[in-house]
């Protein structure tokens, strides 16, 4: 199981859950297992094609899954997720 | 990211119909948001600018005081504030010693070096603190690659509230110490600009301090559309063929472009097509790859390398929308190597008088770039936004080599005399 933590945008689809335990090998797992809990969660996450809508930023332990291997980077035990809005900074 | 939405008083304007989502269009109440709940798209705030146009008219504006305010009803918030710092209203200068040296026939620099803290900054946290004091938040904060430390510091400041400024632990000194004059808070954070942003995302969360550039976002980043209404202005209500600026996050860039096609929607000047070109340092340029690979998708730089700190952000919100903007006017997004940046400084001081932080020297180098790739033709007139004074950059006129702290044996300094005249003249007779 790893942890998604989940920003207050999203929260209203979790039930107001700040974290939820997720199971998954790889980050797309993790988000298609999160997407399957919390079915509000879609049109939020996902594009279309499956992957992950461009607004969205996820960060494994706080670095960018770009820097990983992006939805294919493997998620262990214990690791945390962060999804967050890409249109911030600057 | 509360969604804590304001109270609909009488004072509200109807210019503000509220902010709608920039993916989906969806509509939203003003508030201390700037995401989309439906679709996770950046908020941005939706005028109605039939209301817009009913007051504001060249004559308008020419009778108002000096500042963005001049131009309120283009800007998020209800009434210009009672406090805050003059901002805005730099000049536009001719800039005819150095256009020859970038290969340019007519150039403008936009002298924004010299807003209250020094750089362009101060206008987009002027707007985003009007509406901060409206929120009643209990701070104001950002996370900042350094321009924005320093008027995110002052602005709290003028305004009696607390500041925290996030910043990448090995920022330049002189940008520290600037916010740190102001009272602020300055917290460093071990990473880049991109992990300090990261972060102030989830801090904003937990919070509910105002951070200028997230939650407050949709307001700040309306605060740079000012550039392109003073610059239409100082040109006697025209724009140019060819606007040049820095392009970081790509907010101000597209925004300043935003700003040109709302003068046009009001009839405030005639519709010409602009060509934007962005500058960015190769050190850190996700934007100008992205372009010059022909994509709008932005590869994240992990690990910026360039002496140009406040252009140092490898994964830049509005990256996307910046590569569109330069493909649709016909302009470009060029890397410049901090040699060039360096070079470009020293050349604009020499030559103008006007001394730029490493944004600037990349923008003027940018221009040059631009005008030997053909983007800029023979005849152009060229508007370059300098964004930020050099003394926040001391360093970099020299490369990094020393600190910005003039020294014996530096060129162009001369050598401690004694106060008498013979002296003196016994030193111009070795040369000088």
């Amino acid at each position: 199981m790893s942890t998604v933590r989940i920003p207050p945008t999203l929260r209203v689809a979790t039930g107001g859950a700040k974290q939820v335990e997720v199971p998954g090998g790889t980050v797309r797992e993790v988000v298609t297992e999160l997407v399957a809990l919390h079915p509000g969660l879609e049109a939020q996450l996902l594009a279309p094609d499956g992957d992950l809508n461009r607004f969205v930023n996820a960060f494994l332990n706080d670095t960018d899954v770009r820097h990983l291997q992006a939805l294919d980077t493997p998620v262990g035990e214990g690791d945390t997720l962060v999804l967050l809005p890409a249109m911030a900074g600057g | 990211m509360a969604i804590e939405t304001l109270p609909a008083p009488a004072t509200r304007s109807p210019r503000i119909v509220g902010m709608r989502c920039r993916a989906c269009g969806g509509a939203q109440p003003i508030g201390l948001s700037y995401v989309c709940p439906a679709c996770f798209g950046p908020l941005e705030v939706d005028y109605d600018y039939a209301v817009v146009g009913a007051t504001l008219t060249r004559e308008a504006i020419a009778a108002r005081a000096p500042g963005i305010w001049r131009y309120v009803e283009l800007l998020p918030v209800d009434q210009p504030p009672t406090r805050g710092l003059p901002v805005g209203s730099t000049p536009l200068l001719a800039a005819e010693r150095l256009a020859p040296e970038l290969g340019l026939d007519r150039l403008w620099i936009k002298d924004d070096t010299r807003n209250p803290s020094l750089s362009f900054k101060d206008r987009a946290v002027a707007v985003a603190a009007a509406r901060a004091v409206e929120f009643g938040v209990e701070a104001l904060a950002c996370a900042s690659t350094g321009n924005l430390a320093g008027a995110t510091a002052a602005a709290a400041a003028a305004l009696g509230l607390p500041a925290y400024v996030f910043i990448p632990a090995d920022l330049e000194p002189a940008k520290v110490d600037h916010a740190l004059a102001y009272g602020a808070t300055v917290v460093p954070i071990e990473g880049t600009y991109d992990d300090v942003n990261r972060l102030c995302l989830e801090v904003a969360d937990e919070t509910g301090w105002g951070f200028v550039n997230i939650n407050l976002r949709p307001f700040y980043a309306e605060g740079s559309k000012t550039l392109a209404y003073e610059i239409a202005e100082s040109l006697g209500w025209r724009s140019p063929d060819v606007v040049v600026a820095p392009v970081a996050s790509g907010a101000m860039f597209t925004r300043v472009a935003r700003g040109f096609e709302e003068l046009v929607e009001l009839g405030l000047i005639e519709r010409r097509p602009i060509r934007f070109v962005g500058g960015q340092a190769t050190g850190c340029a996700p934007v100008a790859t992205a372009w010059a690979a022909g994509t709008e998708v932005i590869v994240p730089v992990r690990t910026p390398d360039t002496i140009v700190r406040s252009l140092a952000i490898g994964n830049p919100a509005d990256g996307s929308y910046a590569v569109a903007l330069a493909n649709g006017s016909g302009g470009s997004i060029e890397a410049i190597d901090d040699e060039v940046t360096a070079v470009a400084i020293r050349d604009v001081a020499r030559l103008e008088g006007i001394y730029p932080e490493t944004a600037g020297g990349v923008t003027l180098a940018a221009a040059a770039a631009a005008r030997r790739r053909g983007v800029i033709r023979p005849g152009d007139e060229v508007v370059a936004l300098l964004t930020g004074n050099g003394l926040k950059t001391p360093d970099a006129r020299t490369l990094g080599h020393g600190d910005g702290i003039a020294r014996p044996g530096q060129p162009g300094l001369a050598p401690a005399i004694r106060p008498s005249l013979s002296a003196f003249e016994q030193w111009l007779e070795s040369g000088a």
